[in-house]
């Protein structure tokens, strides 16, 4: 790949210098029929490069794309995505035909005479309105599932769960017995409190203090999100759910998990782009991947940004019980 | 004009000079050299994300303390892409552009002496130059320059424990912003002022060339929205060494609380982006106008829909100063502002719609004529449909949120603002350059560096699209924590080819501008058989820009194959030829168009 790379470079050097020796040539400076001709031939050759490289990715980078939502909340913004996509796409594919093809069809020669055609009303109405009204239903569809994920109020019985931030890593905080997470504040930070607890709110004495995330199928989870020192943001690709932490406040968001870690380890998709990574891994020689949900920082946080993660996992609600209850609470811990 | 002769020394002709086709050269060159040091930074980082564990000799010889072995540290990886941001959104497609050819375009396409305030327009410059040179300084520091990315949210650009970035470097990039800003206003207002007071005789609005309606509403959105950026700035200043509290509260770091108490980071978010969104209008207005008045003229047609063409450019303006929530739809701020900045920033693809078939309905049954700067032109059509379209995507809040800071918006801002502002610049050089220096440039080298430059421009930013659809975060220094990512590696490996031959290219351009000043073949005065009124002006350039008289309009700017019957295509030109200047008065009977 490298020595590819040299060589390319090689061939734009080359090619500067062989062209900057021909300077001399300095007779044509103005287009003529000749260069008319090459170059609107070239937008064709042109056409067809942008036409192939947009349907090779098109259809071999569907392996790589994230799977179907890992969320309930998420299934709409996957179709939201997909009627977008769609309509984009056509358009794209329309109108960088229209402009390459007209380079080619109308390349100026002595014979032609352009069309005066300075305005039409018709022509302009029609492209404004088309796009209006294209708009209003992506707008709508849009604005109802922005409203659909942002409103947690009517969520009955939610897990409630804090995720902390810091300089580079991820912690978080289950709301315990109660469902309600104790006062937090950077004032309380102090030996074993990483994520200054008030400890003399009684919410606090039943949270839950873990460095993985387990989450319940088919349960509502709400998160808190907070951050002791700059921006985070807390992006979970599986769940199309991502919102920043900021020192100061508290943000939320929230989403039903749909599938478990081990049911998304079944899926078509999922076995497809693991077996993918794993043919590379071993090309390498490293430890074959299996598929784990995850929380990555994205929000620019400091040097090691790039590698600041938490593994989320969802099991059955029955698994989750279960293992929630080992967890000891800050009372325990703490006190 | 006699006054106009006093004797010029070296200094007044060349350096501190008041006359604007000096000044636009001034911007020119200096936006040029800016240019090279971005995209040389993009062409580094690149290569650690193709590449992260390989050594590189170039990177041991340029990052000096700020790399082992040849591999580059992330502090650094930040830092360049920090900077780079920087210098290409306001160095470059800023300055550069706007700077270079409002200044040359706007007195001789309206018919003016100079620009309003000569001197101001010097002091622009100047400031310019200053805040430029501040900026490449601060690259020296000894911890390195600003690496908060170049919209430096707070905390980490306000404590120099969360990254060493933040210290002097952050200091000198705010210091030069300030300068920035101080000479992009200075210049707006001049180009506001000329464009109203000093139009020529019959140089109605309704006649104005589009380059100058787009220049003219670029520099009041500047006057706009630059000052609050300026506020943004200061205020950080103050958090950062007078210990006020504007946008920090509840800070733990390195072991201990800070004192800050009750600011907040959206506040900054909000102000910034009051500034960064209509900056992204700011660096593409421009453009769009130098290419409107290309196409036109290099398809011998009028422009199509003139009066849809100057509405949607002000449509554009409006709800540019009103979309900027959409950067933050994950900040945390009320989801309810989501939703009208959703409503607001998908109307924006209606006007921009309108733009892009204009330009396409230009081109149909034209008689085109492919110099490079027509390419250019039909190459930001191009750019600016793809990367526009993905708007679609990122402006609806509810898909944001599932690809916010992926490479899916770094691949969609890059093609519809980045490539699209450079094509239109360097449309506007290829063109305007026989005004510029009185010579031409080579058609053959920019025809080479046409496609070399969109070929590469696709290559890089179309493949981009999915690997931020897989998820990948930008400004990550390496993807190798996250096995989920490997697959996207040989991806990323062939964007940095395409980026480093993209890159390489651009020395086809820089060698063919600086041969061309002094061995280009001389130009006529009107090259490309313009109806506009610079090409009216002699070839030397003289101050004052026409002897005698100064010209009388009569006409629009697009009386292109105009025919005696309008409505009859086979009838002969109107005046015997495919252009009409608009001092060229109208004929008994003839229709204005």
């Amino acid at each position: 790949m490298l020595a590819l790379f040299y060589i390319f470079i090689a061939v734009a050097i080359g090619v500067s210098f062989w062209q900057i020796t021909r300077i001399m040539n300095f007779r044509g400076v103005i287009a003529t029929d000749e260069d008319n001709t090459k170059q609107g031939k070239n937008s064709l050759i042109f056409l067809a490069f942008i036409y192939g490289i947009m349907i090779y990715c098109l259809i071999f980078m569907n392996v790589i794309m994230l799977p179907e939502s890992a969320s309930i909340e998420g299934e709409h913004d996957d179709n939201l995505f997909n009627i977008t996509f769609w309509l984009i796409g056509i358009v794209q594919f329309a109108m960088q035909f229209l402009i390459f093809y007209f380079t080619f069809k109308y390349k100026g020669s002595k014979d032609r005479k352009a069309k005066f055609y300075a305005d039409s009303h018709k022509l302009e109405l029609i492209w404004t309105v088309t796009p209006a009204v294209v708009l209003v239903v992506l707008i709508g569809y849009g604005l109802w599932q922005w409203n659909n994920i942002m409103d947690l109020s009517d969520a009955k019985d939610p897990v409630v769960i804090e995720v902390y931030s810091q300089q580079f890593r991820w912690d978080a905080r289950y709301a315990g017995e109660d469902n309600a997470l104790g006062l937090g504040n950077v004032n309380y930070i102090k030996g074993i409190n990483t994520m200054g607890v008030d400890m003399n709110d009684k919410n606090s004495l039943d949270d839950k203090q873990v460095t993985e995330l387990y989450l319940p199928k088919g349960r509502k989870v709400k998160f808190q999100f907070r951050s002791q020192d700059v921006l985070h943001s807390a992006y979970m690709p599986h769940f199309r759910a991502q919102m920043n932490c900021v020192p100061g406040m508290v943000t939320e968001f929230g989403f039903t998990p749909k599938y478990t870690t081990e049911e998304m380890r079944q899926q078509s998709e999922v076995i497809e782009k693991t077996a993918g990574i794993n043919k590379i891994r071993k090309a390498k020689g490293e430890d074959p991947y299996e598929f784990d949900y995850l929380l990555l920082c994205n929000k620019i946080c400091g040097a090691s940004h790039y590698s600041m993660q938490m593994k989320i996992t969802v099991v059955e609600p029955a698994e989750y019980d279960k293992w929630i209850a080992e967890q000891p609470t800050l009372a325990t811990v703490i006190q | 004009m006699s006054e106009h002769h006093h004797k010029e020394t070296f200094v007044t002709k060349y350096i501190f000079t008041q006359d604007h086709k000096m000044i636009s050269k001034q911007f020119l060159v200096t936006g040029m050299f800016m240019g090279i040091i971005g995209v040389f930074m993009s062409m580094l980082f690149r290569m650690q994300i193709a590449w992260p564990e390989k050594s590189f000799t170039i990177i041991e010889a340029f990052l000096g303390p700020h790399q082992t072995d040849g591999i580059m540290n992330p502090d650094i990886y930040l830092a360049l892409v920090t900077i780079h941001g920087t210098i290409m959104v306001f160095f470059v497609l800023t300055a550069g552009l706007s700077g270079t050819f409002s200044n040359l375009l706007i007195p001789l396409q309206i018919g003016a002496r100079d620009m309003a305030s000569g001197f101001l327009n010097m002091v622009s410059y100047w400031l310019f130059f200053l805040s430029s040179v501040v900026m490449v300084i601060s690259l020296f520091v000894e911890a390195g320059p600003a690496s908060a990315g170049w919209t430096i949210y707070p905390p980490l650009s306000a404590l120099p424990q969360a990254i060493p970035g933040s210290g002097a470097g952050m200091t000198l990039w705010l210091v030069s912003m300030a300068i920035f800003i101080a000479s992009s206003l200075i210049g707006s207002l001049n180009y506001i002022v000329t464009v109203f007071n000093l139009r020529t005789v019959g140089m109605k609005m309704t006649r104005l060339p589009l380059t100058i309606w787009a220049f003219f509403i670029t520099a009041i959105i500047g006057v706009v929205s630059f000052p609050v950026l300026l506020s943004a700035a200061l205020l950080l200043l103050f958090d950062r060494s007078f210990g006020t509290s504007f946008y920090l509260s509840d800070i733990f770091i390195s072991g201990e609380v800070l004192h800050y108490q009750g600011g907040s980071p959206v506040l900054y978010e909000h102000l910034f982006w009051f500034l960064g969104h209509p900056e992204v209008y700011i660096v593409l207005l421009p453009a769009l106008g130098i290419t409107s008045e290309i196409i036109s003229t290099n398809s011998r047609k009028p422009i199509f829909g003139y009066r849809a063409m100057v509405m949607s450019i002000m449509a554009i303006a409006f709800l540019s100063t009103i979309v900027w929530g959409h950067h933050m739809f994950i900040s945390g701020m009320n989801p309810f502002l989501g939703s009208v900045f959703t409503f607001t920033t998908l109307l924006i693809a209606i006007p921009s719609a309108v733009k892009a078939f204009n330009y396409i309905t230009t081109l149909w049954k034209g008689n085109l004529q492919l110099n490079p700067a027509m390419l250019f032109s039909i190459g930001l059509v191009s750019t600016f449909v793809t990367g526009g379209l993905t708007g679609l995507v990122l402006g609806d809040s509810a898909l944001d949120i599932a690809i916010h800071d992926t490479y899916f918006v770094v691949a969609h801002f890059h093609l519809v603002m980045g490539v699209s502002a450079i094509f239109g610049m360097y449309a506007g050089v290829y063109h305007w350059f026989p005004k510029m220096y009185g010579r031409m440039m080579n058609k053959t080298m920019g025809y080479w560096h046409f496609w070399l430059s969109i070929i590469c421009a696709y290559g890089v930013f179309w493949p981009m699209h999915f690997i931020g659809l897989a998820g990948l975060p930008r400004r990550y220094y390496s993807n190798t924590a996250f096995p989920l990512f490997d697959d996207l590696a040989d991806i990323n490996k062939v964007i940095t080819i395409f980026a480093l031959v993209g890159g390489f290219a651009q020395i086809i351009f820089i060698a063919n501008f600086f041969i061309s000043i002094y061995r280009g073949a001389k130009a006529t005065q009107n090259p490309w058989k313009s109806n506009t009124l610079e090409w009216t002006t002699p070839v030397e350039h003289i101050h004052g820009n026409w002897p005698g008289k100064l010209p009388e309009v009569h006409r629009w700017a697009y009386d292109y194959s105009k025919r005696v019957d309008a409505n009859d295509d086979d009838s002969d030109y109107l005046h015997g030829q495919d252009f009409v200047l608009q001092t060229t008065p109208l004929l008994d009977g003839e229709e204005p168009s």
